[in-house]
């Protein structure tokens, strides 16, 4: 055998234990109840926020922000995030959030929103947009706001 | 029904040329098929003159579609729903360009304008080769007209035309049932305020110049195999590889300058599936020119050429399906629309992918290889097995980023793990390592064998140049980075070392080999800047340090802690604050009407030598489908490093008020008293009748009380206070004074017992009424090095190219001779 099919060979063989070693640290998407049950393992968390229950006050402490998720089971727990509130927190529909149940919560990591108004569904938003502007809005007053 | 207002011409006029695009390029690829086909050299002749016609026509139409699109754009016809989702009135002129981009359909165009341009030149310059090559690049032209047509066949869409009217979109929106609905869309949707950065403008075309420059090497080597001449092809493939690989590079960095810039994911790279899926066509090009290369000076790795070359066009295609068909979704930060072409996109891929590794594999017993073993002693072996490397380290990264197109074809729901920034940054490590010792060692290789006294002799100084400086900058440079243990530090160490190691040796083999012929070190002065890249990445990250560095509530066993993501801190305006290495201050924010950002100024005074500067990082109000903020960075640039800072939270002062649920505290108070508040003392100095001062101007025959307080803080701060209690129309208003920097609301409420003096005071102490920012603030230091490696990457593969087409010219005006060895050496890119 050629000594670059040896090498070829190794190389590949490094890459495939790479990937494996990738695929050892990939994590599910979990509800709240699966992911109590696996303490301290690495998941992503898909819930909404519950209303009222943001605790964010960023002169005491910019580096801490609590608030209930409950998933769509209707299951809940206190999710701790150290880091500023992301923008439109509040209005997202749907958040992914990636960090590890410690003891009584769920310790986050990172925060992906899936907001309602944003790009994917901006047209969606925007025909309501639309919608509301010819229903509510007189031609009178629109030309009033646009000035 | 009749509508008012509506500009057709402009829109039919670019459907038009959309269609006539689609018609045009493929007569073209008929046309060039043909000639390619055709043996008798008049008919060959005929079909290649059809096919230029059919082009031309194509370009034509290309640049009508362009027009069209620009004149919608720029004369606001919101009718249209491409003007209306992607630009406003507001827009600046210099960001009309970038409205192409925001969707889809533009950057198509700008796809298709490039394979224009490409084309031109190939028609001029590619000799024989151009009926093959033009053939492939026609046909990519028809894939890309078919995507922006927008017609129904049989009840399936094809492509997604920018023409389409807005009511035509949206149907159902009771707007449009009104004809004179145009005077109701007064303006559009606004461009997404991350694309309003001027790397947006030019970022975008760079880079699709480089997915639209990686048709060309893929384009000869189907010639190659289509017209079984493998080896003619090779050379002419040469300086388009390294063109495509320049430009992508370039076109890469771009983007990462503008996410240092714009983006607020702290830094250049985030291994964002986005960024993956451009970079890896260019590790995968880089390969394929270096085989290519080989191939040249020792007739091994043709197949490897040819396989590398397929697929870097090929993953450029997998790219575009990836960040287009929304399968990405959940992974990315990048906004992705799914237009609904996912079986198109997909068709795309395949359309290009069967057919030409069928020709592959039907040609492969064909194509020369040689069976003897490389010696190890010689370049072409080292090379290999960096284009190896090169090549799998693309496939590591483009593997781990299809985990969610796994997740659709196997209906898994895996989800990406901790840590991948880490993940590749551990991997990526190693390659740098050994990229780094193949690209200071090889060049000192001569093809086929060396003696081994001269590789020796030549690599001594270079080698221990480069021990000595790589081992100061261990020692010295503080790269000292702890979150993923020993192991990684240490890889980082042997990385700065292999890159030091790679511009030492390349550079001193201008002066040692080439005798300082720098025109022709094309190579060289590539490799010195790819290793110039290498060591900026490894200083810039890991030495990045966090300025913003916050201990606020966290227990003292857990300070220092490598997992504490603590990094925003909160500054209350007009109070300086402890921020490591500064004393910073939020001054203040102003609005700039023009570009509708933000700025907020923030001072640093460093406390060593009281250097002074302010950065103002910005905010975009409202962006376009969200009604929040859209931070952005600034950052002050020294040569040796950058001080970065970016907002991570504001306070909205209006909801904040109405949430604020503190209350006041009641005191009975005297003259003279003083009171304690969490921050420190107040002093009742005294009660003024009708004051005259800077803040209230009370007459006579005015009724108000006001009461002159003291504030003295911790921190030794002074204010002064003046709440006030005045008598309108016969009843009495309370005005309660706020001291922004300390918290406080005072609230005079009355004078309980005018005799004895008694005085009631509210105070209260809230979060509600700071004006304050919560941002972050890094270091980043020697990311000029990056940069600057950059630069001399790309002034290297240029002159590289220039030499080679020298030289390419040379040898055609010799009638086709074979390659010599000497001019060989000379102009190894």
């Amino acid at each position: 055998m050629k000594k670059t099919h040896i090498i070829l060979l190794v190389f590949i063989a490094i890459s495939i234990a790479v990937l494996l070693s990738f695929m050892g640290d990939i994590t599910t998407y979990d509800t709240v109840s699966s992911a109590k049950e696996k303490p301290g393992k690495f998941v992503h968390l898909i819930a909404k926020m519950q209303q009222n229950s943001l605790q964010y006050d960023p002169v005491k402490d910019p580096n801490y922000l609590a608030f209930t998720a409950v998933d769509s089971l209707g299951n809940s727990i206190k999710v701790v995030y150290h880091n500023t509130k992301p923008t439109d927190m509040e209005k997202s529909e749907r958040l992914v959030l990636k960090g590890r149940v410690q003891d009584d919560h769920f310790e986050c990591k990172d925060i992906l929103l899936k907001c309602p108004s944003k790009y994917k569904d901006d047209m969606n938003a925007a025909k309501k947009q639309l919608g509301t502007a010819s229903n509510n809005t007189t031609p009178q007053e629109l030309a009033n706001e646009t000035k | 029904m009749e509508f008012v207002g509506e500009h057709l011409l402009p829109g039919q006029l670019g459907h038009f040329f959309a269609i006539l695009s689609l018609v045009a390029s493929l007569t073209a690829t008929i046309a060039f098929f043909k000639a390619t086909n055709t043996i008798d050299l008049n008919q060959k002749n005929s079909w290649l003159r059809l096919a230029r016609v059919s082009f031309l026509a194509e370009t034509i139409s290309v640049l009508a579609i362009f027009a069209s699109l620009y004149f919608i754009i720029s004369s606001h016809l919101f009718e249209y729903k491409y003007a209306w989702q992607h630009s406003s009135r507001a827009l600046q002129v210099e960001y009309l360009l970038s409205c192409f981009w925001e969707g889809q359909e533009g950057s198509f165009m700008l796809w298709s304008f490039w394979h224009c341009v490409l084309g031109w030149v190939l028609i001029w310059r590619s000799k024989k080769w151009e009926a093959p090559v033009m053939t492939v690049v026609s046909f990519m032209q028809f894939c890309l007209a078919s995507m922006l047509i927008g017609i129904y066949f049989f009840n399936t869409k094809v492509g997604s035309s920018p023409f389409v009217l807005l009511r035509n979109e949206m149907k159902d929106a009771p707007i449009f049932s009104q004809a004179n609905y145009l005077s109701f869309v007064k303006d559009g949707n606004g461009l997404n305020a991350l694309l309003q950065n001027y790397w947006m403008v030019i970022h975008p075309p760079i880079l699709f110049l480089g997915f639209a420059s990686t048709i060309v090497p893929f384009a000869y080597a189907i010639a190659g195999l289509w017209t079984k001449d493998h080896k003619g092809w090779t050379r002419p493939a040469i300086p388009w590889a390294a063109f495509s690989g320049g430009i992508l590079a370039v076109g890469i960095m771009m983007g990462a300058a503008w996410a240092y810039e714009s983006l607020t994911f702290g830094g250049y790279w985030a291994w964002d599936p986005v960024e993956n899926a451009s970079l890896v066509p260019w590790l995968v090009m880089i390969a394929g020119m270096h085989t290519n290369l080989i191939f040249k000076s020792s007739g091994y790795s043709l197949k490897s050429t040819y396989v590398f070359y397929l697929l870097s066009f090929m993953l450029v295609l997998y790219s575009t399906f990836l960040t287009r068909s929304g399968v990405l979704g959940d992974t990315s930060v990048h906004a992705f629309t799914d237009l609904g072409m996912n079986t198109q996109l997909i068709l795309f891929l395949l359309v290009f992918l069967v057919p030409a590794f069928t020709l592959y594999f039907l040609r492969s017993k064909e194509i020369p290889t040689i069976l003897k073993e490389e010696n190890t002693y010689s370049r072409e072996f080292w090379m290999f097995i960096g284009a190896l490397v090169f090549f799998l380290s693309g496939m590591v990264i483009i593997v781990t980023t299809s985990l969610p197109v796994f997740n659709k074809i196997l209906s898994t729901k895996w989800a990406v793990g901790d840590d991948p920034e880490g993940f590749h940054n551990q991997v990526q490590v190693f390659v740098a390592i050994i990229l780094g010792l193949l690209t200071a060692i090889t060049q000192y290789l001569k093809y086929k064998d060396t003696p081994r006294k001269y590789l020796f002799k030549k690599i001594m100084v270079p080698t221990i140049t480069a021990v000595l400086l790589s081992a100061a900058i261990s020692i010295w440079g503080g790269i000292d980075y702890n979150k993923k243990g020993i192991g990684f530090l240490i890889a980082i160490h042997l990385a700065v070392f292999a890159a030091v190691y790679s511009i030492v040796a390349n550079a001193g083999y201008i002066w040692l080999v080439m005798r300082g012929r720098i025109k022709a070190a094309g190579a060289s002065v590539a490799h010195v800047g790819f290793a110039l890249v290498l060591l900026g990445i490894l200083i810039s990250s890991s030495k990045k340090s966090v300025l913003s560095y916050n201990t606020t509530g966290m227990s003292p066993l857990k300070i220092g802690d490598k997992e504490s993501p603590l990094e925003n801190i909160t500054l209350v305006k007009g109070v300086s604050t402890d921020m490591g290495k500064y004393m910073v201050t939020y001054k203040g924010d102003t609005l700039n009407q023009k570009d509708r950002k933000r700025y907020y100024e923030i001072n640093f005074v460093k406390k060593t030598d009281k250097e002074t500067f302010s950065l103002y990082p910005d905010i975009i109000e409202n962006n376009k489908g969200s009604e929040g903020v859209t931070p952005n960075p600034d950052a002050k640039h020294y040569w040796n490093r950058d001080i970065f800072t970016y907002l991570t939270f504001l306070g909205d002062p209006s909801k904040i008020k109405a949430n604020d649920t503190s209350s006041f505290k009641n005191n009975e108070v005297k003259i003279g008293d003083t009171l304690f508040y969490s921050n420190g003392i107040m002093v009742l100095n005294k009660v003024v009748v009708n004051p005259q001062n800077e803040r209230y101007n009370f007459t006579a025959s005015d009724t108000a009380l006001a009461l002159d307080i003291s504030i003295i803080s911790k921190d030794g701060n002074r204010y002064n206070s003046q709440p006030l209690l005045k008598v309108v129309n016969g009843t009495v208003v309370k005005v309660p004074d706020t001291i922004m920097a300390q918290s406080l609301v005072i609230q005079f409420n009355q004078v309980k017992n005018q005799q004895k003096g008694l005085l009631e005071l509210g105070v209260k102490e809230t979060s509600g009424v700071l004006d304050f920012v919560t941002l972050k603030a890094y270091e980043f230091p020697f990311i000029n090095v990056l940069w600057l490696g950059i630069m001399v990457m790309v002034v290297g593969m240029v002159m590289s190219i220039y030499q080679r087409l020298k030289t390419n010219v040379k040898l055609v005006s010799k009638t086709e001779k074979p390659v010599t060895k000497s001019t060989d050496k000379i102009a190894q890119v």
